[in-house]
Parts: structure tokens; C-alpha cells; sequence
């Protein structure tokens, strides 16, 4: 029986799994060392890995026919609901790094609580989306401190990055009637509860990093109403490239 | 994935320990591993260190034309097959500049040659991704290549690289299949997907065979290679062993080798081929390829790009050893 509710659900955070993986891929063979190439490979296979399993029970829920594939490559900017932050271009790497770890610090917190979902299949992908992200926040942190707390250009760098990502963190926990209706239910985690802990983990961090917050940075949101910045598009572009110019193939 | 020129060796260094070679060479004649820490002749270190860094470097530079299509990957499934394998190249890296390190080698040291032009990696990877069926074709043909060459380094006389060999091959195996097994999907597709397929075995077909490297005739180092059992095959038995499995791949699904001359030998059993145009060969290898030139500039913009990174790290580190050592005083 369709759901539409879950359906959307599933999609937001598939959505964030899927665009996050993407910017990491875009690094795979230029990170700035063996090891750190490998673990952007990881983290967008992980990544990836949750995007397909969650984009899949969308499409099952949503009851139109559409698969992982027709989700991921067949809608536009409009009709995708991911955050803003997950679609920010990489720019260097403390850049990077600063984005993951805001994504991190929220995701494993969201999944260990989304493993107790009365929705047993968003549990199931909960509990093993929560196994990884405990490793991706734990490598992210760690850039963090290190940059923060390395050289002066790295430490510029780590802060330049949190000025410029921090307006996006707030959207995280930002909650529409789906969220709302399907905590109501024991379904979704309300977003709204997350905020503290991440809060708690983000300060940690940062204070041993030597980083601050930028003071009086706005907010910045919409995306999961489908307003989106002009990032997205391009990446789409990119990433819909085969199957905008080969309709209907397999592959 | 690859290893290039198994025939390479250093001119042999001076005279050493006459009694010594004879344990060295008779230990190798019984089978038995040489490690790290065991005495050997500074010829078989330079050959080993120069193999192994080349093959490491390989595995490094050959995630950029594969890394060509991670963003463009035309399914979510193909796409994680594709980044593992990424992913598994750069572990190989690991690996191997690991096993090269046990030689007396730093890692920092093998990068920099590379970087300056002093090293070599398969020239394979100065060829270009232009279409998606090029991800196929690199599995199945360079990785198939590279399979026949790596599969008897498994039983190289030198410990580390031969056990590091084993995992390598593995993953190497499935990487062959996963490429055929994708290219196989575009031929039996639509029109436009075969033209896809045939023209990226139209361009690999030959690269793939220069892999093997030069021709017995040519290769002046096999004999003493063979002798330390670092090498176990000539190259062109090996070419002959990859020509003998793609073929008839190539002909299951509707593709045909770029060859005229390609005729199968009752007699011998062996797909015959036609004369390899070595010229091409040396222009790619003298840095004349369609992308010599932009997978050095990608990895020397990586590694001054991430200097700054390593800087923080290791900058980190030292202060967090310092605060360590002030607090237990």
C-alpha cells in the first residue's frame, strides 16, 4: 500500500546519502594523501551504499514503479529533497572535512535512533547506516582537530570552511509535517531532538580544534522543499549525464 | 594493477660475496622466500625496488582514467562497483609501496620520483576514458592483462611482494569480471551501447597487448629475472596465454579484435595475431601518450595540493606528543 508519507522520508535522507557520496567521488584520485584518498572512496561507498537502500524503499512506498535508478536519475533540482549542505562543492579539503563532519555529527545521531523505527525496514538500513557513520565521524573529527589544531594556514583554512558552511547546519534540524507526522507514529527521529547532542559533539570538537562558529551567520534552508542552491544543478548535470542521453538503456 | 617490463633490472653492482650468492641462489632453487632481513644481492634489491614502486605507481595513476567516470557512472549500481574498485586500486598502492619499504625504501622517496619523472608506471594509463564502455574494456582487458602477469608473482621469490601479490590477485580477478561482465551488457544492447563496446575494444586491443612489454627477442634482463624467480614466464608467453582467453571472450559476445591477422592455430591451439606496432609503444613510454601529460599534472596537483594537509597532520601531532611529554613531567 502506498506511503506517501515514508516514501518522502526515505527520499530526504536517501537524497543527503546520495549527493554527499557524490561530492566525495569527485576527489577519488586527488586526495591530498594515499590513505585519505581511500577513505573518501569508504565513506562514498558507505555512503552510496545507504542512498540505494534508502532511494529503493522510497520508490516501494511511493507505489509508482519507480526504482533506485528512476529516483536518482530521473528527477531534476526540483524534486530533490536533500539539505543544502550535502550539495556545497568541496572546495580544499579542510572544506570538505568540515562539511562531513557536520553531516556526521548529525548522522550518528539519527541512526542509532532510527534503528528503533517501527518502519522495520527503515530500521534495518538504520542499524547498518549507524555502524558507519560512528567510523565517518570518527576520521571527520579527527581532520577537524588536526587542521584546527595544526598549522596556520590549516587552521585559516578549517575556519574559512566553518564560515562558510555553518549557515547550512540549521536546516538539519528543521522538521515539516512529514517528519512531525511520522514521529508522531515512531517511524522518523524528530530532527528537532537531535540539535543538542550534535550541538554538544560539534563545540567539543571545535573548542579542541581551536575553531569558533561565525558569529551571526543566518540560516540557510529549503532544500527539502526542493529549494535548492545553484550547486545542485550542476552536479546533476554530471551525474545524469548517460541516462539523459541514453533513455531506456540498461546497464 | 599493473606491472610493466618485469625484464628491467640494474646493471649488476660490483663484486659481492661469491659464497653468499651461491646460499642466496640455492635458497631460490629450493622454493623458499626471500625476506627483508635476509642477505641478497643489490642488483636483486634495485629490481625489486624498481618493479614493485612501478607497479605501485601504476596502481595510483591508474585511478585517474577510472576516476574519469566515478561522477558520471550511468547507475547507482555501477557506480559502487566502479568506486570499490577505485578504492581497491588504492589499497593496492598501499600494498605495494609497503612491500617496496621493506627493501630500505622510503614511500615519500618512491613518490617523489615518480613525480619528477624518474620512475616509470604502465604506460597503459596514458590512454583515455572517453565513453563509458572504456570502464568495461579496462576491466576486462588491462585488468585481464595485468591478472596474467601478477597471478605468477603469487609464487615470487621475494616474500613480502609475492604474500602481498596474493590479495592483489583476488581482487584483481574480480575486477576482470565485473569489467567483462560490463562490457558484456553493452553489446548485447542497443545499437548505440555496441558501437560504445567495439569501439573501446578497438582502442584497448592493442595497449593491452604492449602490456606484456617488449618481445623475448628484445628483452635483455628476462634470463637473470627468471634465474631469481621474481619473473616466471617470458612476456610473450604470457601475451600469448591473455590473446588465447580474450579471444574467444571478445567472439562470445559479438565483438571482434582489431586484427586482421587474427586466426586460430589448430596445431598449437594458440590464437595467432598480427605484428604489435612497438612504435606506439615508445611514444608512449618516451611520455608521447594521448594523456602522459595530464595524469602527471592531476598527480603532481594532488600532491602540492595536499601538501598543506600532511603539514597540518604531522604539525598536529607533534604538538599533541609535546602537550603529552609537559603533562607527565
Amino acid at each position: 500500500m502506498p506511503d506517501a508519507l515514508t516514501a518522502a522520508y526515505a527520499l530526504r535522507l536517501g537524497d543527503d546519502a546520495l549527493i554527499l557520496s557524490h561530492r566525495l567521488s569527485e576527489w577519488v584520485g586527488h586526495g591530498p594523501e594515499l590513505e585519505e584518498d581511500i577513505a573518501l572512496a569508504n565513506t562514498a561507498l558507505d555512503l552510496l551504499g545507504q542512498a540505494r537502500l534508502l532511494l529503493a524503499c522510497a520508490g516501494a512506498r511511493e507505489g509508482r514503479g519507480r526504482d533506485e535508478d528512476a529516483l536518482a536519475y530521473g528527477r531534476d533540482v526540483l524534486d530533490f529533497s536533500n539539505l543544502l549542505l550535502v550539495e556545497q562543492p568541496n572546495g580544499d579539503f579542510a572544506q570538505t572535512m568540515v562539511r562531513q563532519f557536520l553531516f556526521d555529527a548529525y548522522a550518528v545521531e539519527l541512526w542509532p535512533r532510527l534503528s528503533a523505527s517501527r518502519d522495520e525496514v527503515l530500521a534495518g538500513i538504520a542499524g547498518k547506516a549507524a555502524k558507519e557513520a560512528a567510523y565517518h565521524v570518527e576520521q571527520s573529527a579527527a581532520w577537524v582537530v588536526r587542521m584546527g589544531d595544526g598549522t596556520e594556514e590549516s587552521h585559516d583554512r578549517a575556519q574559512a570552511g566553518l564560515d562558510l558552511l555553518w549557515p547550512y547546519a540549521g536546516e538539519i534540524f528543521e522538521a515539516d509535517g512529514v517528519e512531525a507526522a511520522l514521529a508522531e507514529e515512531g517511524i522518523a527521529v524528530a530532527p528537532s531532538g537531535l540539535r543538542g547532542p550534535w550541538r554538544a559533539r560539534v563545540e567539543a570538537v571545535l573548542d579542541e580544534a581551536g575553531l569558533a562558529p561565525p558569529e551571526g551567520a543566518g540560516v540557510r534552508t529549503g532544500g527539502r522543499q526542493g529549494r535548492h542552491s545553484e550547486h545542485l544543478g550542476h552536479l546533476l548535470a554530471e551525474f545524469q549525464f548517460m541516462q539523459r542521453a541514453y533513455p531506456g538503456a540498461e546497464w | 594493477m599493473y606491472t610493466q617490463g618485469l625484464n628491467q633490472a640494474v646493471e649488476d653492482g660490483g663484486p659481492e660475496d661469491a659464497e653468499l650468492l651461491a646460499r642466496f641462489q640455492a635458497k631460490i632453487d629450493r622454493e623458499e622466500k626471500i625476506e627483508p632481513n635476509d642477505w641478497m644481492p643489490e642488483a636483486y634489491r634495485q629490481t625489486l625496488i624498481r618493479q614493485i614502486s612501478q607497479h605501485a605507481h601504476s596502481e595510483i595513476v591508474g585511478m585517474l582514467p577510472e576516476g574519469n567516470w566515478l561522477t558520471r557512472a550511468p547507475n547507482l549500481r555501477r557506480k559502487a562497483i566502479l568506486l570499490a574498485k577505485v578504492q581497491d586500486e588504492g589499497g593496492h598502492g598501499l600494498y605495494l609501496y609497503a612491500a617496496a619499504e621493506t627493501l630500505g625504501i622510503s614511500r615519500a622517496e618512491m613518490v617523489d620520483r615518480l613525480l619528477e619523472g624518474r620512475a616509470r608506471y604502465s604506460s597503459i594509463f596514458n590512454y583515455p576514458t572517453i565513453t563509458w564502455a572504456d570502464i568495461g574494456a579496462v576491466g576486462w582487458l588491462v585488468d585481464g592483462a595485468a591478472i596474467m602477469n601478477q597471478i605468477p608473482l603469487c609464487r615470487c621469490s621475494y616474500g613480502p611482494y609475492a604474500r602481498a601479490m596474493i590479495r592483489i590477485c583476488k581482487e584483481e580477478s574480480f575486477h576482470q569480471r565485473q569489467g567483462y561482465e560490463a562490457i558484456s551488457r553493452l553489446a548485447e544492447g542497443t545499437a548505440a551501447q555496441k558501437r560504445m563496446a567495439q569501439d573501446a575494444l578497438d582502442r584497448w586491443w592493442w595497449p593491452s597487448l604492449m602490456m606484456f612489454g617488449p618481445s623475448d627477442t628484445d628483452s635483455p634482463h628476462t634470463g637473470r629475472s627468471m634465474r631469481w624467480k621474481i619473473k616466471r614466464f617470458t612476456n610473450d608467453e604470457l601475451r600469448q596465454k591473455f590473446v588465447d582467453a580474450a579471444v574467444p571472450q571478445a567472439h562470445l559476445i559479438g565483438l571482434e579484435p582489431p586484427d586482421p591477422e587474427l586466426r586460430y592455430d589448430e596445431e598449437s591451439g594458440h590464437w595467432r595475431f598480427g605484428e604489435i606496432d612497438w612504435s606506439e609503444f615508445n611514444e608512449v613510454l618516451a611520455g608521447n601518450g594521448p594523456c602522459n601529460r595530464e595524469r602527471m599534472a592531476a598527480r603532481r596537483k594532488a600532491h602540492a595540493e595536499g601538501a598543506w594537509v600532511r603539514e597540518a597532520a604531522t604539525a598536529h601531532a607533534l604538538r599533541k606528543q609535546a602537550r603529552a611529554a609537559a603533562a607527565a613531567e
